[in-house]
Order: structure tokens, then sequence, then C-alpha cells
């Protein structure tokens, strides 16, 4: 029975643990990669993606907003929708116009590049593009793409691009769908004045004080849109609270395998040893005993289990959060939905303190049923068992 | 000094709807330091009387009288507790606790009264000592004979100082020297410490060693003589 408790809290401690690390490598990339903490619009520009819903005095509000407690970064950006083409393909993406060097502030995506570099070179028209999309365009370093997209008097107007970098996330949806250039050539190309920005994009030192951080520019900014990431990538919270509630049928089932487990044991233990609760009952062993007795040696039992299955479990998270689980046979099924192939599992204190209190619960309640049994046995007939 | 007296027992059980009299109206009576073999061929009830004069089963009428104390009519509580420091038992396949030591196996009872360490040590000892096996008194019941073992259930049975020892068969799994000579060490007892020992049994040999003996039959006791008669 030990060894029943001890694999099942260890599976259940490590399943835990790994969709934690799941959950939190994706929010992670959400934020430091794909969005930011925080970002700031021209109200107008979510609805509709309009390229004229623009912050004007874009220079100004990120001065401003670096100087906020709690900010690491700020980062203005263009934004806007339009089609890209090569020589064998087109597609439609977003292009982020960025400076480098400030774009690195707030989002990672220049640790991110598989060939080349994020913008570094000075050469004009250049852009950054994601791996998927590099293979549906059929281009590599140093191949041309077509950009057609509005300018500011609305005209549709066009550039050839070079590409200097391909990157590759483990969101291939966001590989696919989202290229860099420098913001200056964007300017250039559609006629946009150089304080002017779509978006202006900020990271905040830690994720939780992305709210607090909100709260202020709002109250500073009452005419811009401004959103956390929660706001800005809604599944993100749906995939916290989708995930909260997957654990807790996760650890309901486990719990469950583990009431059935026991019970079953003890139930064996008590058909195995009615002989014995017989003599005890016969010599004098009280009911309320011999309930205690069944119920103190289902708590040892499950209490050695769940505790070494605790600290396996507890040992080897802490081992592949420092070296990750590598699930590379999967990393196209990951990607597709956003999440990276190497998960590093996660494990917190507060989970260890609640799976060892399940266990130690489901412990209790199992044996409720095998004492009931164990104490519906008349000693006359207990002892004189073959 | 009559220590136990059986009025009038009667026990019916209800097998598949179909009552069966194990005891007919039993009256007997037991003094302090008796040696008694209850006899009788298979299913005369006399395991049925044993149970109901150790409390671990109830008449379905009459009265047992222990020193007194009218034991049918305690609550499953109190009957347990009555036992405890009243009633010794030893049973036919012996029921030791097998993760216990042979010492380990006596105290306990003495634990379940509560009793202080030092005291449960010594009784223990006297007792191993007693029935003869001081040089297995750490051993489990698994690395001792059926004799031994029978002998550790005797030493528990009398831990708790009781009124008197109800053994049910307890040679019945014994070869003929280990009956010998756990018979000797109970009539030992009884003569010297005069303690009243109860055996159910179809021994011959517990038969010879009994000075009284109670033949049952249908349910009914036909016959109860002193063994110097029975000679």
């Amino acid at each position: 029975m030990i060894a029943a408790v001890a694999l099942g809290v260890f599976a259940g401690v490590f399943m835990i643990a790994f969709m934690n690390g799941m959950v939190d490598a994706r929010l992670q990339a959400i934020i430091h990669t794909e969005i930011s903490s925080v970002q700031m619009h021209n109200p107008e520009f979510l609805a509709n993606s309009d390229f004229s819903s623009r912050i004007p005095d874009a220079d100004n509000v990120v001065q401003w907003v670096s100087k906020v407690d709690h900010i690491k970064g700020v980062s203005k950006r263009l934004v806007i929708t339009s089609m890209i083409a090569s020589a064998e393909a087109n597609t439609g993406v977003k292009i982020l116009g960025v400076i480098p060097d400030i774009e690195r502030t707030v989002t990672n995506i220049g640790d991110k590049m598989i060939e080349g570099t994020f913008l570094e070179s000075h050469r004009k028209n250049a852009i950054v593009i994601g791996k998927k999309l590099a293979e549906k365009l059929k281009v590599g370093l140093n191949k041309k793409v077509v950009i057609t997209l509005q300018d500011a008097q609305m005209n549709i107007t066009g550039g050839a691009f070079r590409v200097v970098g391909i990157f590759e996330t483990d969101n291939s949806m966001f590989d696919e769908m989202t290229v860099f250039t420098r913001y200056n050539d964007l300017c250039t190309l559609t006629g946009l004045k150089t304080t002017e920005a779509h978006e202006i994009a900020v990271l905040v030192d830690k994720d939780s004080n992305s709210g607090i951080v909100t709260d202020v520019l709002k109250f500073h900014y009452p005419g811009l849109d401004i959103q956390d990431w929660t706001q800005l990538s809604p599944e993100a919270g749906y995939l916290i609270s989708a995930m909260n509630q997957y654990l807790y049928i996760f650890v309901l089932v486990i719990m469950l395998a583990l009431c059935f487990g026991i019970i079953n044991t003890m139930l064996m233990a008590v058909l195995e040893r009615v002989k014995e609760l017989g003599m005890l009952m016969t010599i004098g062993m009280s009911k309320v005993r011999i309930f205690l007795m069944l119920m103190l040696e289902t708590l040892y039992l499950s209490i050695t289990g769940g505790f070494i299955g605790i600290i396996c479990g507890y040992l080897l998270c802490r081992y592949l959060e420092r070296v990750g689980l590598n699930l590379y046979f999967w990393e196209e099924a990951y990607k597709s939905i956003g999440y990276s192939s190497m998960i590093y599992p996660k494990i917190e204190l507060n989970m260890i303190v609640y799976t060892a209190l399940m266990v130690v619960l489901t412990g209790i309640f199992s044996t409720l049923y095998p004492a009931y049994k164990a104490l519906k046995l008349n000693p006359a007939d207990a002892t004189r068992t073959k | 000094m009559n220590i136990i007296e059986i009025k009038g027992i009667t026990k019916i059980y209800d097998i598949k709807t179909m009552p069966f009299q194990a005891l007919n109206g039993i009256d007997l009576s037991f003094q302090q330091g008796e040696f008694v073999a209850i006899v009788g061929p298979s299913g005369s009830g006399k395991t049925t009387l044993l149970n109901i004069i150790g409390g671990i089963d109830n008449p379905t009428d009459g009265t047992v009288i222990i020193d007194g104390v009218n034991i049918t009519g305690l609550s499953n509580w109190k009957k347990t507790d009555f036992r405890m420091h009243n009633i010794g038992f030893v049973f036919q396949s012996y029921n030791l606790i097998p993760v216990l030591t042979t010492k380990e196996n006596i105290e306990f009872i003495l634990q379940l009264q509560g009793r202080d360490k030092a005291d449960i040590e010594k009784r223990a000892l006297e007792l191993i000592e007693a029935v003869g096996l001081m040089n297995k008194t750490n051993s489990r019941p698994n690395k001792l004979s059926g004799g031994e073992q029978q002998r550790v259930a005797v030493a528990r049975a009398l831990a708790s100082k009781p009124k008197f020892i109800l053994a049910d068969e307890p040679t019945a799994n014994l070869d003929s020297k280990s009956a010998e000579n756990l018979l000797d060490i109970m009539e030992k007892l009884n003569r010297e410490e005069n303690i009243t020992f109860i055996f159910s049994t179809h021994d011959a040999r517990v038969m010879k060693k009994a000075r009284r003996i109670i033949t049952i039959e249908d349910g009914k006791v036909i016959d109860d003589v002193l063994r110097e008669k029975v000679i």
C-alpha cells in the first residue's frame, strides 16, 4: 500500500508541477515575447486596427511612462496589417515597426533569432520574419519580400524589404503572422511622423505589478486605451483559470484512485485479520480502539507513502526545473498551440502542503468503510475463522 | 463460593430462517479454583456455552452472573471492559498477534488496561517464566512451535489476573508432547495459584487432567461429575 500511495502521490505532484510549468512557460511567452506587460493605444485602434488611430505625441508618453515605478522598458511601435509577398507566395501579416534596441527592453524576440540578427545592420528596409512565415513564403536570409500597405493618406503603397533575420518562438502562429521592421523605415514608407505610434509597449518588473502600473497609466492618460496582459490576451487569463480547474479535476481523480486503492487494501487487511480483530475484541479491546487502530494504521501508511511520493516528486521536479523536460517528439503539436516542447516543471510549497493535506484526508476518509466492516465483526465468529 | 452462575441459558440461532437451538435451559455454577472440562460431540453447544460465559455471545434467554455481576445485562461497551479485567481466553488456534514478540503479545492486554510500564514488564516476565519460555522472550509467533505459541496464549490470558480462564479446544492443534506440557503448566497454575480453568474439549488428555467433567449433548447438560467419581 505504501508503494501504491507513493506512486500515486508522486504522479500527482509531478503532473501538477508539469502542468504548472507548461502554463507558466506559455504566460512568460505571452508577456515577454508576444505582447509585453502593458500596452497603450488610441482607443479606436483596438476596435478596428485602424491605421489612422495613432498616439500623436508618442515620444512624450514614452518619456513619462519610463519614469513610473516598476517599469523595466517602454517601446513605441507602429502596427500595420498588410500583405507580404515573395516570388512564391503571399499572405497577410502584422508588421511591427520597432526601434530594435528599445524593443529589446520590452520583448525578448531578439533572443529568438535562429538566423541573422534582429535588425542590427543599418541596411535600409530590413525585415525580420518568423520561421513559419519564411517556410510559407519560401524565402531565406537576404531574400527580398514585398510589403503592401496603406500610407498616411490612405493610399495603397508598398516596398521591397530584405530579410535580415529569422526568428522562431514557441508559438508557430505568432511566427507566421508577425514581422518586424525598423520604425523609421515604416515611417518613411507610410509618411507618418516619427513622433507617432500605434502602440506603446511597457514591460514591468514583476507580472503581478502589471495591474498597478496599468492603473497609474490610466489615471495619467485617461484619453488612451491602456490594458495589461490579462486584458490584451484574454486567453492567458482563461488559460490560468482553466488550468486551475484542470488541476483540481486532476487532483480529484488521483485522490479518487488513491481512495479506492486504500479502501481495497484496508478492506483486504481487515478480511485477512478477521481472526486477529476477533481476538482483540474478545480480550477486551473496545470498538472505538479498533476503529482508531485501523485509522492510525491507514494514516501511518498514507503519510509514509505520501511523504515518499512527495519527496520523490519534489526532487524530480526540482531537477527538471533546472534541466527541463524535452518533449521534442511532440514539438510540432505543442508549437501549433503556442507551447514550448521544453517543459520546466514548476513546484511550489503550497502545492506540496495541499497535496500532503489531501493525502491525509483521503486516507482518513478511505478508512471509514473498512473500519466499519471491522466493527461489524462478531468476536465469537471471528476468532473461529479458518 | 460460586464465581460463575449460569441460570436457564438458552441460545437459538436463526439459520436461513430455520431456528436452531444450540443451548436449551442450561444451569451451571463454577467455584474458584476449579479445573473443568466441558465435553460433548461436535455441535453439542460447548463452544456456544463458552462464548456466552465469556460474554462474546448473547444468550436468547437466561443469565450469566460472574462474581455477582449479571453480564448478560451489560452493554457491549461494559461487557468488553468486563472481559478485559475479569476473563482470560485461550483459543484453539492461539490467535497471537503475528508482528509482536512473546513479551509484547503478553504485554498488549496490560497496555490496553493502561498499567504503568514497569508493572507491565514485570508481569510479562513473570508469566513468561511461568510458562517456561524465558529463551523465547523476543521471538515472534512464526519462530515458535504450536505448543510454545499456545503457552504464550495462556500467559496472555493470565496477564490481567482474570477471575477465570476459558479455553476453547486448547490442545486440538498440538501434538501429544506439547499438549501434555501445556496441560501440566495449566494444572500447575491451577493448583499453585488457584486459577479457575474451564475447557471445552474433545481431548481425552484434557479430560484426564480435569477434576470436573460436564457433558453436553443437544444443548443440554446430560452429566456433571467430579473426576474422582469418573475414575
